[in-house]
């Protein structure tokens, strides 16, 4: 399978390695290529199927949350030969689902690490299990997004979200990490 | 029962051939009847690093033809008696040998020898899979280096796909300067890499290179210092393929003085 590095993965390789002010050495460099590489090459899915995966991820999250694509990282990484997929999307803001709810375009930018679908040997296509930032909402929550009544106890989870309290500090560059 | 076991890596130049070379010698030098079969049909070698290349007379497509007795084409080493080489045709491709007729010809040597080693080509196509065809054990060479980890990478995968499961990691050509200066992988990096069993580390050594210009394996050496780390590494692996429990060379290099810890503070990373 001839591998071609896919834009997204370059960009997440130039992230990793010119970000940081100690520079790093060249064995920390390819080892970490290294690993990279292998996790694409084990779980033998070409970049088109990654990022058809992708594009279909970031789908089904934009429907509830309002995510930035642009600074939204995928990637397969490698352990003791179990493939790992992880995705960190930076969420902008929840989805208005009514007329009237408030619109919680204030919420800064949070991470959800996309936590750890293991891909055991060969290509199955692995489920993504979504962490859901502090303050948002209870893990719980989404699964019934959105209700077919109207459920006022929804109301007091906006309003935690939007509470500055529970805000991330909007100088530190806006991210939070789980 | 006698045991089969492919040498192989993916990538080329890493060490495969000299590896089976001294492997198989110090196989015999221990009692084995030992067997080193030349998988590498078009691109033979290992004939040169045992210093046999002018004994041949027939090669195994020969054999396979009917046109010699398999007993005809073995070339008995002088050196040591317990050690034969089954040689590859050099003026055939790789597709003149098919993976039955490989097992065909191991199966018939495992009546006499109790170790057959089978030295296999580059690559992951058609001379890979006859060398692996008629194996039961490998072992998997590769250097600290990127390409060398990856193809060796792929080499497990396909192991594994053909139902070859007991596959051991030599580390070839070690600096232990370079490690220690964080310009090379260590052992530990490419072991947590890979994620299979080491069975041997082996220092980068110039005293490979003279032993081969030679045609004689590092481990026929008489003296330990003339052999070196590489040769001694090479023989705590064979005694690991026995089930010996061998420590690892230390390998880690000259303790620093105070200037060397001095001048590697302000060097610039590499």
């Amino acid at each position: 399978m001839p591998l071609r590095c896919p834009p997204m993965l370059q960009e997440l390789l130039d992230r990793l390695f010119s970000r940081g002010t100690t520079p790093k050495t060249s064995r920390e460099t390819v080892k970490r290529r290294l690993q990279i590489l292998l996790a694409h090459d084990r779980t033998e899915l070409s970049p088109a199927v990654v990022e058809k995966m992708r594009q279909e991820i970031l789908e089904v999250v934009s429907r509830y949350v309002e995510i930035d694509p642009e600074h939204s990282e995928f990637s397969l990484e490698n352990d003791q030969r179990t493939t790992i997929l992880t995705a960190n999307l930076p969420i902008r803001g929840i989805k208005e689902f009514f007329p009237g709810l408030p619109k919680a375009d204030e919420v800064a930018i949070a991470e959800a690490d996309t936590a750890a679908a293991e891909v055991p040997g060969v290509s199955e296509v692995p489920e993504v299990t979504e962490g859901v930032p502090p303050g948002m909402a209870s893990p719980e929550a989404p699964a019934d997004f959105p209700p077919d009544t109207l459920d006022l106890s929804l109301l007091d989870v906006i309003d935690a979200a939007i509470d500055p309290k529970t805000l991330p500090n909007p100088s530190t560059d806006g991210k939070q990490t789980l | 029962m006698s045991r089969i076991i492919v040498v192989t890596s993916g990538k080329g130049g890493v060490g495969k051939t000299t590896c089976t070379a001294n492997l198989g010698m110090a196989l015999a030098q221990r009692g084995h009847k030992v067997a080193v079969v030349d998988a590498d049909f078009g691109l033979r070698n290992l004939d040169l690093l045992l210093g046999l290349e002018n004994r041949i007379v027939y090669t195994a497509v020969e054999v396979l033809a009917g046109e010699c007795r398999l007993e005809q084409a073995l070339v008995r080493d002088k050196r040591q008696p317990n050690l034969v080489l089954l040689p590859a045709a050099q003026n055939r491709t790789k597709d003149s040998v098919s993976p039955d007729q490989m097992r065909k010809l191991v199966n018939a040597l495992t009546k006499v020898f109790s170790y057959i080693l089978v030295d296999s080509p580059a690559g992951i196509e058609m001379g890979f899979l006859n060398a692996i065809a008629p194996a039961k054990e490998a072992l998997v060479v590769t250097t600290p280096e990127i390409s060398a980890v990856r193809d060796a990478d792929r080499i497990v995968g396909l192991l594994e796909a053909n139902g070859i499961r007991n596959a051991h990691l030599i580390i070839n050509r070690i600096k232990p300067a370079m490690v220690a200066q964080d310009k090379m992988m260590s052992v530990k990096d490419v072991q947590e890499i890979l994620a299979i069993p080491l069975i041997g580390v082996i220092p980068d050594d110039e005293k490979v290179i003279v032993s081969t210009n030679r045609g004689e394996p590092l481990v026929l050496a008489a003296d330990a210092n003339q052999r070196g780390l590489a040769g001694q590494a090479l023989q705590n692996i064979v005694r690991r393929l026995e089930g010996e429990t061998v420590p690892f060379l230390d390998l880690t290099p000259p303790a620093d003085d105070f200037l060397a810890r001095l001048r590697r503070l302000f060097r610039p990373t590499e």
